[in-house]
C-alpha cells in the first residue's frame, strides 16, 4: 500500500469523491474513446449509457478469467499492481452507482487472487473501500471470486452464471447482462485492463488520452507477445505501430535468427497472418486490421512461429484447447470442436486422409457458416464455437499446399 | 395481437410468444430437441435455427419472441444447411444402436433426421464411449452414449419437479447427464424425463424391451391412482398394458404423471388378482355367486330390515360403477348406510356444498390457503401445479400444516397450528382479514391476501388423520365465510369425488342433492332413503354393536385404510355376512361369503370425476383378467335378482341414466363427455362456457402409438356447446350407445364433434330445466363441530399422520416396478425431542398409544415442532395401528428400548 500510494494510488479516487461528479467521469471516458480490452472492443462509455434506470441494484463485475492460450496481460496487472485494479473498480463503481463489485479471477491465479484480496484489505483499512468511504456517503464492497478452471467463464454471461453458483454456461442473449445480468439485475462486466485504464484516463484527461493511438483505436493497450521471439513478454503498445515494429522491434525478432513463418495477431481465437510485407506492414489498429486482413486484435495476445513450425500441429493444439473447453451447452460447438480436434490430430500425426481438409471446412461451416469470413458468423450461442474454425480457415488460406503435402490430395487418392 | 410473417404467410400472434410456438400453431413445424412448451427455453440444441429478416445470422426460433412485422423464413438454403449440420453433429457421437433401442420407431432423433437431416455422415473417428446403461434410480436407466444433451430431463427435474437430482457433469464432448454420487434420481416424477427424452437415453425398467412402438395400441384415459385423475395415453401390446404416457391437459396435469400413476398399472395383470367369483372360498360360476349375494342381501333385509345392510367403498371405480352401487343400496335395498370414504375424508355436505375451484384457478389466485396433507405424497401432480402457481405465477401460499411437507420451501406464510388447532388458526386469519390480527404472522398473511386481487383458493383435505376431521371442518367453516373464496378438494382416493357425486355417502343422492330432494331419482328408482344413514365410522361401530349385520365392501379394505385399525378389525370380525366386490383379496374381505371379481383400470370404460369436479371419459384398453365383471353390471345383476330390472346394457346407458337423475349433471350427455376436451365440470350448467369440443376427435390418439416426447395435445375447436335438456340427453344416449359409445370401446376412436353438439333445446325447455336444477343443489350450512382437544401429557408427543405415495395398497403391492420404492416406516420427531429421548437418528424406539404399540426407527426432522411426531399411515408400523378415531387427537408415548 505504501509503495502504491507513493506512486499516486488512490489520489484519483479521492479526487473523484471530492468532485462527486459522475458526469465528469463519464465525459472523460467517452472523450478518451476507451474500448473494452477483453477482446470485444466495445466502447466502455456507451456500455454505461445502456444501463437501464429501473430502480434495481446495479453490479460491477470485473472479468479476470484470463484463460486463453497466449493471453497473460491481465495477470501482470493482478500480480504486479493490484491497487491499480482496486482504484479502478472504485471509480467505475462510483460512475455506475454500484455498491457491490465482484472481481472474478481465473482459478489458477492463486497469487493474483491473494494479492488483490490483500490490496482490498489494505484499501478497506485505509478507508478507500467499505461504508461511507472517506465521508462521502458512498458504500462499496469488493468481492474476489476465483473460478474453477473453465475458459468459458471468461464469456461474460457464463461468468455471471458461475458467479451465481451455477454451471458456467453462456446465457441466451438478449437480454444482455447490462439489462439482466448478475441476479437478474443490471450488470456491467469489464476486463481488468479496461478498468485499470479508467484511472489513467481521468489523470490525463480523456481528450489527451485520445490523442494516443490511431483512428478509433485510441490510447495504449497491453499486449502479450509469445512464441518464437527473442523477447517475449507483456508490453504496453500504442495503437498505430506496425506489426513489423512489434514483432521485430519490441519483441526483438525471431529466436535463433530464423525466419518468421506465421503469427496470430489477436490470440488463439482469430485468424492467422503470415510472413508477408502486407501483413507485417499492417498497422496495429482494431478496425483497420479487421477491414483489411479479416482478423482482429482480440485480447491483445500475439503468438509468433518460426520457419520450422508445423501449422497443422499448431492448429491441432488450438483445436484441442477449444474441444476441451467447450462447455457442452450447444450442439455445434460441443460436437464440432471435438470432431475438428480428432481430424486435426490425425492430420498432424501422419494419419491424414486426402479429403480431410475439405471435411474440416464443411464441419467448420456447421459452426460458422461463412468459414473464411471475419468477423465470423456463428450457429452457436457464444463465440467459443467458431474459435477453432479460425485455425481451420487459416490453414486453408495460407497452408493448403503444405496440408496437401502432408495428407495427400484427392487426385493422389 | 401482432402480425408475423412465417414462410410468406402472415399470421396473428400474441406479442412475446416464442416464434417456434407461433409457427407450430400456424402449421409450420420447426424441428427442435431441447424446446418443450412446458419448460423455459434454453436454445441449446440449435435445431430450430431460422432466418429472421433484419437479424444477423440464424437465431433459434425457441428463444425468439415474435414482434410486430417480424418476417421469418424456415426453409431457406441457409436454414436447411444449418439443420443438416446440427443433425450431423448430433449423430457424430450417437451410437446408432437403434435396433435394440426402446425409442426406435418413435424416436424424435430418427424422425427429425429423416425429415431434416443429411442422410449420411462423414465421421470416421471413434465415437465417445460410456458405460451403458447405468441406473440413475430404481426405475430409470441412463444411456449416456445415446444422450444428445438437450437438458430436457435436468430442466424438468429442477424447474418442474423441484428435485434437482440430475445435472450435467464434465464438458465439451464429454458432457453427460448424471445423478450426484450416492444420491439416486429418487423423484416421484422421474418417469416424466423418460417420456420427454428425445432419444433413447432415458428408459424405464417397467417398459424396457417390452414392446416395439408400432405394436402398441393406444387409448386416452384418466389415471385412477389419485383424485387428480391425470390424463394419460394408455398403451397395450398383446392385450397387456405396457405403458402409460402423460397427455397434456391444460386443465389438469400439463402432461406430467407421477411414478405411481405411470408405473402402478402393473397390478392389473398381477397374479394376485381375483379372477373368478368365489362362494365361501370356493370358485363358482357367476350365476351361483350373484344368486348367493342376492340371497344374502334379501334375507338380511327381510329379517333385519334394510338398515342392517351397509355399503363401504365405491371410490375406486368409475362414476357408473358408483352410481349403480348407489342405486342398488339406496334405490333397491333402501339403506342409507353407505359411505365411499373410510373415515379418512371430509363430510360429503362440505365437499359437495362449497364453492369449488378448478386446478387452473391456482394460477390466478390471490392466495392459496393450504389446509391439506402433504400433496407430494397424496396428490403428486396437484403438488406440481401448486409449485408452478407459487414459482411461475408468484401466487403466495398460506400454510396450515403442522409438519414440514413437499411445498414447505414454497410457502409464503406458515401459520403452523399445532395438530387440532387448524380451526382456531383459520378463525384468527379471518379475524386478521377483518382488521383484527391475533399475531404478526396472521397479520402478514392477511396483508398479503389483501394486497392481491382474485380468489382465495383453499386446498382442503385432511392434513392429519390422527385426529378427527372436526378441526379441519371448523377451519373450512371459518374460511368459507370469506368473500371470493373457492375450495379445491384434496381428498385423495381415485374416484372419491365421483362416488360422492353419485350419492355414495350418507344423506346424499346422485347429483349433489340431499335425500330431501328425492324427486329426481324417483323418476327411475323404486325407492329412496328418507333418513340419513351412518358414515364409515358409524357403520363399523354398528357392526360391533350388532345393528349392522351385512356389509358390502366395494373395493374397500377398512382394516388397511380406516384410520383406527383396531376398530376396523373388531367390526369386520363381528359383522355377520361380508359380500366383497374387489380385484384383490385383502385382510378385510378374507371372511367374505361371496367374492365378486371386478374389472380394474384399463379394463373398463365409463367416466370418472376428479377433485375439481371434472368429469372425463375413461376408456378400456385390454380384456379383463379372468372373468371379472364391471361393478355396475354386478350391481345391476344383483338388483335384477332382487326384483328390480335396471334395464341397462351398455355403459353409455348408465351414464345417461345417471345424468338424468343428477341435477348437477343436467345438460351433459354421454356423447358430449366423449368428445369434450378436458371433459365437463360439475355442476355442468354452471361451467357450460368452459366446455370445448375436439376439432378432430381421432386426432389426439388415433389408435397408433402417440408421439410421446412432445406434449400430447388434442386440437380444440371453439364451438359453442349447446347443453342438452334431460329429454334430449336420453335420445342422445340411445344414439351414442349404439354408435359412438361402441366405437370408443372398440377402436379407441371418439365420436365426431357434430354428434357431441346436441341440437339446441327450445328456449322454453332450458328455461324450465336450469333454474330447477340449480336451486336444489346442496349448499354447505357451515356448521362445524366444536373441537375439544385432550390435555397434553408432558411425556407424550401428538401424532400427525397422512398417506405416503408408495403406500401399502394393492396398486403398490402388486406392481413389481414400484413396490421396491416404498421406504421403511419411520417416526419423525423434532431434534429437541430426539435429544430428550437420548437416542441418535435411526434408533428403534417403542411407541405406544391407547390403541396399539410397536417398535420403530426414530429420526429427527427439521421443521417439526417440539411435542409433535409424524408417522405415515399403513403397514404393520403405520399410524393407523395407534389412532383412536374417537379422540380429537392421538398422543403417543415414545420410549427407548432397554
Amino acid at each position: 500500500m505504501q509503495r502504491a500510494q507513493a506512486d499516486g494510488a488512490y489520489e484519483m479516487w479521492k479526487e473523484v469523491l471530492r468532485r462527486a461528479d459522475v458526469q465528469w467521469i463519464h465525459d472523460e471516458v467517452k472523450a478518451s474513446g476507451l474500448r473494452g480490452r477483453g477482446g470485444a472492443n466495445f466502447p466502455t462509455a456507451i456500455k454505461w449509457e445502456s444501463l437501464p434506470d429501473n430502480g434495481l441494484p446495479r453490479h460491477l463485475v470485473i472479468n479476470g478469467d484470463e484463460g486463453e492460450p497466449s493471453t497473460f496481460k491481465d495477470r501482470v496487472l493482478l500480480e504486479g499492481d493490484p491497487h491499480a485494479l482496486v482504484e479502478g473498480v472504485c471509480i467505475e463503481a462510483y460512475r455506475i452507482g454500484s455498491h457491490r463489485a465482484f472481481i472474478y479471477l481465473r482459478g489458477e491465479f492463486a497469487l493474483g487472487a491473494d494479492r488483490v484480496q490483500q490490496a482490498i484489505n489494505e484499501a478497506r483499512a485505509a478507508g478507500f473501500v467499505g461504508t461511507n468511504i472517506l465521508g462521502s456517503g458512498f458504500d462499496l464492497e469488493i468481492v474476489v471470486h476465483r473460478g474453477a478452471g473453465a475458459y468459458i467463464c471468461g464469456e461474460e454471461s457464463a461468468l455471471i452464471e458461475s458467479l451465481e453458483g451455477k454451471r458456467g454456461m453462456p446465457r441466451i442473449k438478449p437480454p444482455l447482462p447490462i439489462h439482466v445480468g448478475l441476479y437478474s439485475q443490471p450488470t456491467v462486466v469489464n476486463n481488468v485492463e479496461t478498468v485499470c485504464t479508467i484511472t489513467h484516463i481521468l489523470k490525463m484527461g480523456g481528450a489527451e488520452y485520445a490523442k494516443l493511438g490511431v483512428n478509433r483505436s485510441t490510447g495504449t493497450r497491453l499486449a502479450a507477445i509469445s512464441g518464437h521471439v527473442k523477447q517475449p513478454g507483456v508490453y504496453e503498445l500504442e495503437f498505430g505501430m506496425t506489426l513489423r515494429d512489434i514483432i521485430f522491434g519490441i519483441a526483438g525478432g525471431i529466436r535463433d535468427d530464423k525466419q518468421l513463418k506465421f503469427f496470430l495477431p489477436g490470440g488463439a481465437s482469430f485468424q492467422w497472418l503470415i510472413n508477408s510485407d502486407e501483413h507485417l506492414d499492417q498497422v496495429y489498429d482494431i478496425d483497420d486490421i479487421s477491414a483489411k486482413l479479416g482478423t482482429t486484435l482480440g485480447s491483445g495476445a500475439i503468438m509468433v512461429y518460426d520457419q520450422d513450425t508445423d501449422p497443422l500441429l499448431v492448429a491441432w493444439r488450438l483445436a484441442k484447447f477449444y474441444a476441451h473447453e467447450s462447455c457442452g451447452k450447444c450442439t455445434p460447438c460441443r460436437e464440432g470442436s471435438g470432431w475438428i480436434e480428432k481430424v486435426l490430430y490425425r492430420m498432424s500425426h501422419g494419419l491424414g486422409r486426402p479429403n480431410d481438409m475439405d471435411a474440416l471446412l464443411d464441419i467448420s461451416a456447421g459452426i460458422s457458416p461463412d468459414v473464411m469470413k471475419a468477423p465470423f458468423t456463428q450457429t452457436t450461442i457464444c463465440p467459443l464455437g467458431p474459435s477453432p474454425v479460425s485455425a481451420v480457415a487459416s490453414l486453408q488460406k495460407w497452408f493448403r499446399a503444405e496440408v496437401e503435402a502432408a495428407c495427400g490430395t484427392e487426385a493422389q487418392a | 395481437m401482432i402480425n408475423v410473417t412465417i414462410d410468406g404467410k402472415t399470421v396473428e400472434a400474441n406479442p412475446g410468444d416464442l416464434l417456434i410456438k407461433v409457427a407450430q400453431e400456424n402449421g409450420v413445424y420447426i424441428p427442435r430437441f431441447c424446446w418443450h412448451d412446458r419448460m423455459k427455453p434454453v436454445g441449446m440444441c440449435r435445431m430450430c435455427l431460422v432466418e429472421v429478416e433484419g437479424i444477423r445470422g440464424l437465431p433459434p426460433a425457441c428463444t425468439m419472441p415474435v414482434a410486430e412485422g417480424m418476417v421469418c423464413h424456415t426453409e431457406t438454403p441457409a436454414v436447411k444447411q444449418a439443420q443438416d449440420d446440427v443433425l450431423e453433429f448430433l449423430l457424430v457421437n450417437h451410437p446408432l444402436d437403434c435396433p435394440v433401442c426402446d425409442r426406435g420407431g418413435e424416436c424424435p432423433l430418427q424422425d427429425t433426421t429423416l425429415a431434416f437431416g443429411p442422410g449420411e455422415s462423414r465421421f470416421v473417428e471413434e465415437k465417445r464411449h460410456f458405460e451403458k446403461p447405468i441406473p440413475i434410480s430404481d426405475v430409470v436407466l441412463l444411456d449416456r452414449e445415446r444422450c444428445i444433451q438437450c437438458a430436457r430431463c435436468t430442466r424438468f427435474a429442477d424447474e418442474i419437479a423441484g428435485d434437482p437430482l440430475i445435472s450435467f457433469v464434465d464438458r465439451g464432448g464429454h458432457t453427460q447427464v448424471l445423478n450426484h454420487p450416492d444420491h439416486p434420481f429418487a423423484s416421484y416424477f422421474s418417469g416424466n424425463v423418460v417420456q420427454i427424452c428425445p432419444v433413447g437415453a432415458l428408459t424405464a425398467k417397467p417398459y424396457r424391451f417390452r414392446a416395439r412402438p408400432w405394436d402398441l395400441a393406444t387409448v386416452e384415459t384418466s389415471c385412477g391412482q389419485c383424485a387428480v385423475q391425470c390424463r394419460g395415453a394408455l398403451q397395450s401390446s398383446s392385450n397387456r398394458l405396457v405403458r402409460l404416457l402423460g397427455v397434456d391437459s391444460d386443465a389438469v396435469n400439463h402432461g406430467w404423471l407421477c411414478d405411481k400413476g405411470r408405473y402402478g398399472f402393473e397390478y392389473v395383470h398381477s397374479d394376485a388378482r381375483v379372477r373368478e367369483p368365489q362362494l365361501d372360498g370356493k370358485t363358482v360360476s357367476w350365476p351361483q355367486a350373484l344368486d348367493a349375494a342376492a340371497d344374502a342381501l334379501r334375507s338380511a333385509r327381510d329379517l333385519h330390515g334394510a338398515e342392517s345392510i351397509a355399503f363401504l367403498g365405491g371410490a375406486r371405480g368409475t362414476n357408473e360403477d358408483a352410481y349403480a352401487i348407489a342405486r342398488l343400496a339406496k334405490g333397491v335395498i333402501g339403506t342409507d348406510n353407505v359411505d365411499s370414504q373410510l373415515g379418512d375424508g371430509l363430510p360429503a355436505e362440505l365437499i359437495l356444498g362449497v364453492n369449488r375451484a378448478a386446478i387452473a384457478d391456482l394460477d390466478t389466485a390471490a392466495a392459496i390457503v393450504l389446509l391439506a396433507p402433504d400433496l407430494k405424497e397424496a396428490l403428486p401432480v396437484l403438488h406440481l401445479r401448486l409449485r408452478r402457481a407459487a414459482l411461475e405465477c408468484n401466487v403466495p401460499i398460506i400454510d396450515f400444516s403442522s409438519v414440514p411437507h413437499g411445498l414447505t420451501r414454497e410457502v409464503t406464510h406458515a401459520l403452523a397450528p399445532l395438530p387440532g388447532e387448524q380451526g382456531k388458526r383459520a378463525e384468527q386469519l379471518v379475524g386478521a382479514l377483518n382488521g383484527n390480527a391475533a399475531d404478526a404472522i396472521v397479520a402478514a398473511a392477511a396483508a398479503t391476501i389483501a394486497g392481491r386481487s382474485g380468489n382465495i383458493v383453499v386446498v382442503l383435505g385432511r392434513s392429519n388423520l390422527a385426529e378427527r376431521s372436526d378441526a379441519t371442518v371448523q377451519a373450512a367453516a371459518a374460511l368459507a365465510g370469506l368473500a371470493n373464496v373457492k375450495f379445491l378438494s384434496a381428498l385423495r382416493r381415485g374416484n372419491v369425488h365421483g362416488a360422492l357425486e353419485a350419492g355414495l355417502a350418507p344423506g346424499i343422492l346422485p347429483g349433489r342433492v340431499t335425500i330431501e330432494h328425492r324427486d329426481a331419482v324417483q323418476q327411475v328408482w323404486r325407492t329412496a332413503p328418507e333418513v340419513p344413514g351412518l358414515d364409515a365410522e358409524g357403520i363399523l361401530r354398528g357392526a360391533i354393536d350388532g345393528t349392522i349385520k351385512t356389509l358390502v365392501l366395494v373395493g374397500a379394505d377398512p382394516i388397511a385404510d380406516f384410520p383406527d385399525r383396531a376398530l376396523a378389525i373388531e367390526a369386520l370380525n363381528a359383522v355377520g355376512t361380508i359380500i366383497a366386490l374387489d380385484g384383490f383379496g385383502n385382510a378385510s374381505n378374507q371372511r367374505a361369503k361371496v367374492m365378486l371379481p371386478v374389472t380394474m383400470f384399463g379394463e373398463k370404460s365409463g367416466t370418472t370425476t376428479n377433485l375439481e369436479g371434472r368429469m372425463q371419459r375413461v376408456n378400456q384398453k385390454v380384456s379383463p383378467e379372468g372373468i371379472a365383471m364391471d361393478d355396475w353390471r354386478i350391481a345391476s345383476e344383483i338388483a335384477l335378482r332382487l326384483g328390480d330390472d335396471f334395464d341397462l346394457e351398455l355403459v353409455d346407458e348408465i351414464t345417461a341414466e345417471m345424468i338424468k337423475v343428477s341435477p348437477a349433471l343436467a345438460g351433459a350427455t354421454p356423447a358430449l363427455l366423449a368428445s369434450s376436451h378436458d371433459g365437463v365440470r360439475i355442476p355442468v350448467r354452471e361451467h357450460a362456457t368452459e366446455i370445448k369440443v375436439r376439432k378432430n376427435n381421432a386426432g389426439l390418439l388415433d389408435g397408433e402409438g402417440a408421439v410421446s416426447w412432445e406434449p400430447i395435445k388434442a386440437d380444440v375447436e371453439a364451438v359453442d356447446v349447446e347443453l342438452a335438456t334431460h329429454e334430449s340427453a336420453d335420445e342422445s344416449a340411445d344414439e351414442s350407445a349404439g354408435e359412438a359409445g361402441a366405437a370408443v370401446i372398440d377402436s379407441g376412436e371418439t365420436p365426431s364433434a357434430d354428434k357431441a353438439t346436441i341440437t339446441a333445446p327450445t328456449a322454453e325447455a332450458s328455461a324450465t330445466v336450469a333454474p330447477t336444477a340449480a336451486s336444489v343443489l346442496l349448499t354447505w350450512n357451515r356448521i362445524a363441530p366444536s373441537v375439544s382437544l385432550p390435555g397434553r401429557d408432558a411425556y407424550a408427543v401428538r401424532l400427525v399422520s397422512g398417506p405416503a405415495l408408495y403406500d401399502h395398497g394393492n396398486a403398490v403391492n402388486a406392481s413389481a416396478s414400484i413396490v421396491g420404492l416404498r421406504g421403511p416406516s419411520k417416526l419423525l420427531v423434532s431434534a429437541a425431542d430426539l435429544q430428550r429421548l437420548g437416542v441418535t437418528n435411526g434408533t428403534e424406539v417403542h411407541v405406544a398409544s391407547a390403541k396399539g404399540a410397536f417398535n420403530i426407527a426414530v429420526h429427527a426432522a427439521r421443521g417439526i415442532t417440539q411435542g409433535v411426531a409424524q408417522l405415515a399411515m399403513g403397514g404393520e408400523r403405520g399410524a393407523n395401528a395407534l389412532i383412536d378415531v374417537g379422540s380429537s387427537a392421538t398422543d403417543v408415548r415414545v420410549e427407548t428400548i432397554q
